[in-house]
């Protein structure tokens, strides 16, 4: 698929393993006692050192029963806290820099040393995976997949814990932004890009389409042409795991080229790739 | 399974001591001591169960069964006495490698003694106590109620002082004796299977007037001594393990809040009996002690079962008071870890959450679902959870056939169930007069009959155990809360919970909890398989789709119903109403049914 990549997408694909290349430095360095905070911090220290100017949001950092949201009520807990990671504590590291006018937005779940129940939430987020791609290709509705996501979690046993995140959204749309000498931030989201997304819900709203993927009626569509950061997040008892990558919507009728995901060469994908190939030699052998 | 029993006699000073040994010597010494007024027969139930895995060794105290008394009696059952003893059996019965060592009751006291004295160091390997607290730490729980009288720590003096009448009766000159000589030695057989609900056997021994006269002096040589003066540096240089019988007459379970600060390396262990526990529960005490032996035997064997149970439950390392959800955890663990659960419906919903919920407290979970693939997906992610065990059946529980099969196999192959849950039900919606006899043969077939057979089954086995149990079933808050929308599922689930009641009448005697779960309306995939009556295919698609819409928007997640369910077996509660509104509906019921009888005309919007 990279071979046939327009310009912009190369540059999208190019912050999104820029991001993914942050997060993995980040989770390398990661030791007992790390806070969330230093984490964030060192993710920004990460991407800024890359070039890293703007941000569609600054980076957060989850630790233990906070990568699957327990007991958050109030959008403020979501900031980076000052709990610090203890051995075998699954973690969630996301950021979203924008780099030369691209965003991406990225999920990067892990643990400290051996944690078999993340282990197992990121192998099954797999399945995830394949059915957006598959669904979005069929061009349902953006709500129906949503469910169908729903469904599947259930089915596995896992709660659905991307419903937390404002608006209860599964993706957002992501764009080019103005590159600014000052962008201020809101909340930690930064002004360019929740530009883009405002002005983007404006024309939605007119043609009746929205730049959030949520579980409501604004999202009653199919999918809409454009860069969608999904972020699937499973939760179980205390646990959580995500991924987050962009998936490219055109509207082309070759249903191959009508969705796609940017870039395969992500480490949850590869994990997956290497899994697989593993099981295939122990099967043949 | 009786193993050979070899007896030896131990000289310690100017007494000899019996001691009786049961299994291989090659395997790990676990030496049990015994109470009062008991002898080392008080045992035999639970060594006999770890015979085959250990070398269990049981004596009589000195003064008791065949052990001699020492001459005179005052003075001579003093603790630095009795810890002479200790040592000499475990220097004769394991003279290369320390022993583990288990108390209960005075035994248990004993055992703090001996776990707390550095002359012992090296010989001990672990210790498990249960009903019988250290006096150390005892004198100082009591200092510091009555330095600091708050009114809560008040009561829990004064009622540990209610509770210790007998320590009182003891102290006075020879009344004790006089009565355990006479009537109330011949009595106490008969009291104590009363009390403790034990089927009479040839415990407790001829030797109990003796022993229990003897035995006094175990309360006159150190109990007043010990509380005036405790000693400070009473700290166990041993792994502990905690078990304590939460109904015990004797001792209240708040005796051991502080005991982190003495026992750094603690684990609690809790039982919904009383006091005698080595005759009540000897499966359960046979597996913790097992287990905790072997734990400390090999440092190789990787994380003990039910870590929540060791979660700072009492004092966090922070120093800050732990969660309520920490405590609720480590209360769960401390409860059910290691003990065999059996949940039906287990592959989805309210059934799989309350699988993962004793998954995470250390049970052995049996996840049993019609949908095979659901039930093993449940026990695998159980297992991830830290879940003692867990294994996936494939059952319908209408069938009686395939639940009583499932009943012998699971007895054969995993031991009897020690919490049965009947989940499995199904949803049926639509007014009587279109409801057909098949409908309602479906209905009744899982919601009740699947109940019946589960109850038959199991409760069975448990009774004939005599070592307790719990049964939870799911009802519904329809089961008190009339609806015309719902007549055959209200007939159902009303018909479960008056079987839960009876049931629990019945059982109790036998030490078996029966507790009704009304959940009301939770958030689970009963409403997109349920039936409405009288509906087309396409409408019935439409009603689904529907009702799940609105069960989603209400969204009451199936995990608080699990957590209720765990609540209500550490309660022994009857009736368990979850939702508020089932909780609404289970006051109305009784403040005001006419209430109650007007909303179940109101037509629901779908």
């Amino acid at each position: 698929m990279s071979a046939v990549l327009s310009a912009e997408l190369r540059g999208f694909q190019a912050v999104q393993r820029l991001a993914y290349e942050c997060a993995e430095v980040v989770a390398a360095q990661l030791r007992p006692g790390t806070t969330e905070r230093e984490a964030a911090r060192a993710l920004r220290a990460e991407a800024d050192a890359r070039g890293v100017r703007d941000w569609f949001h600054l980076p957060f950092a989850w630790f233990g029963d906070r990568t699957a949201f327990t007991g958050f009520k109030v959008p403020t807990q979501f900031f980076p806290t000052n709990r610090p990671l203890e051995p075998g504590m699954p973690f969630i590291l996301d950021l979203a820099p924008i780099h030369g006018g691209f965003t991406a937005d990225i999920g990067y779940s892990g643990s400290l040393g051996p944690n078999p129940l993340q282990d197992r939430l990121m192998t099954d987020l797999r399945e995830h995976r394949e059915l957006i791609l598959r669904e979005v290709r069929k061009r349902r509705s953006l709500r129906q997949i949503y469910e169908d996501v729903d469904r599947l979690m259930v089915r596995q046993g896992y709660q659905n814990r991307h419903r937390a995140y404002p608006f209860g959204v599964i993706a957002h749309k992501v764009d080019q932004v103005k590159e600014r000498r000052w962008s201020p931030r809101v909340a930690g989201f930064g002004t360019q890009g929740l530009r883009g997304l405002v002005k983007d819900a404006v024309h939605g709203h007119r043609e009746g389409w929205s730049p959030l993927w949520s579980p409501y009626r604004i999202s009653d569509h199919p999918p809409h042409p454009g860069l969608w950061a999904v972020e699937p997040h499973l939760g179980f008892r205390g646990t959580g795991a995500k991924f987050e990558e962009i998936l490219v919507v055109t509207d082309s009728a070759d249903p191959e080229q009508s969705a796609f995901w940017l870039d395969d060469e992500l480490p949850h994908v590869k994990r997956w790739k290497q899994a697989a190939s593993l099981t295939d030699a122990k099967g043949g052998a | 399974m009786m193993s050979e029993v070899r007896e030896r006699m131990v000289r310690s000073g100017e007494v000899e001591l019996c001691a009786v040994e049961y299994g291989d010597t090659a395997h790990p010494t676990v030496v049990l001591v015994h109470g009062y007024p008991d002898s080392k027969e008080v045992w035999t139930p639970v060594a006999e169960r770890l015979a085959d895995r250990f070398h269990v060794v049981l004596y009589d105290v000195r003064g008791h069964g065949r052990s001699s008394a020492p001459a005179p009696l005052r003075g001579g059952f003093r603790l630095e006495r009795l810890t002479d003893d200790f040592l000499a059996v475990a220097n004769a019965v394991s003279p290369e490698r320390p022993v583990h060592l288990v108390g209960h009751d005075w035994g248990s006291v004993q055992g703090w003694e001996f776990a707390t004295v550095g002359r012992t160091e090296g010989r001990i390997a672990s210790f498990t106590s249960i009903s019988g607290p250290s006096l150390d730490h005892f004198g100082h729980w009591i200092n510091q109620r009555l330095k600091r009288p708050t009114p809560r720590r008040a009561a829990q003096l004064l009622g540990q002082c209610a509770k210790s009448w007998y320590v009182y009766a003891l102290h006075t000159p020879l009344l004790p004796e006089l009565a355990w000589r006479g009537p109330l030695g011949r009595q106490w057989p008969k009291l104590l299977a009363r009390a403790e609900r034990l089927v009479p056997d040839s415990y407790p021994t001829r030797s109990l007037p003796d022993d229990a006269a003897h035995g006094a002096w175990l309360y006159r040589d150190n109990v007043r001594a010990r509380l005036r003066n405790p000693r400070d540096d009473a700290y166990a240089h041993v792994p502990v393990q905690l078990i304590t019988p939460l109904d015990d007459p004797f001792l209240s379970p708040r005796l051991y809040d502080d005991l982190e600060r003495w026992a750094p390396d603690l684990r609690r262990r809790t039982l919904p009996t009383k006091h005698w526990v080595p005759r009540t529960r000897p499966d359960q005490l046979a597996e913790w002690i097992g287990q905790f032996v072997l734990a400390h035997q090999h440092a190789d064997v990787g994380q003990p079962l039910g870590t929540a149970a060791n979660r700072p439950a009492h004092r966090a390392r922070s120093g800050r008071p732990p969660s309520r959800s920490a405590r609720v955890q480590a209360a769960y663990a401390q409860r059910f870890a290691g003990q065999l659960v059996l949940v039906t419906g287990a592959g989805s919903g309210i059934g799989r959450a309350t699988s993962f919920a004793f998954a995470e407290a250390g049970a052995r979970v049996i996840a049993v679902d019609r949908d095979a693939q659901a039930a093993s997906r449940t026990a695998e992610l159980s297992r991830l959870l830290g879940a003692g065990a867990a294994w996936a059946e494939t059952v319908d529980v209408s069938d009686e056939q395939a639940m009583e099969k499932l009943a012998a196999r699971t007895a054969t192959e995993h031991g009897v169930v020690d919490i049965l849950v009947n989940n499995a039900g199904i949803g049926m919606s639509g007014s009587f007069l279109t409801t057909s006899t098949d409908d309602w043969r479906k209905v009744l077939d899982v919601n009740l009959w699947g109940v019946i057979h589960g109850c038959r089954a199991f409760a069975q086995q448990m009774v004939e155990r005599g070592q307790g149990g719990h049964i939870v079933n799911t009802a519904s808050a329809a089961a008190y809360q009339p609806s015309r929308a719902l007549p055959a599922y209200s007939t159902s689930k009303a018909a479960v919970l008056m079987l839960s009641e009876c049931l629990r009448a019945e059982l109790s005697a036998h030490g078996i909890g029966v507790t009704a779960i009304c959940p009301g309306i939770v958030n689970t995939n009963i409403t997109a398989t349920a039936h409405f009556t009288g509906a087309s295919e396409s409408e019935q698609e439409r009603l689904r789709a529907k009702s799940s819409r609105l069960y989603r928007i209400r969204n009451y997640p199936p995990e608080k119903v699990a957590d209720a369910v765990l609540n209500g077996v550490l309660r022994n509660a009857a009736v368990v109403p979850v939702t508020p509104e089932a909780r609404g509906a289970h006051l109305l019921a009784r403040l005001s049914p006419k209430a109650l009888r007007a909303m179940a005309r109101i037509d629901p919007p779908l």
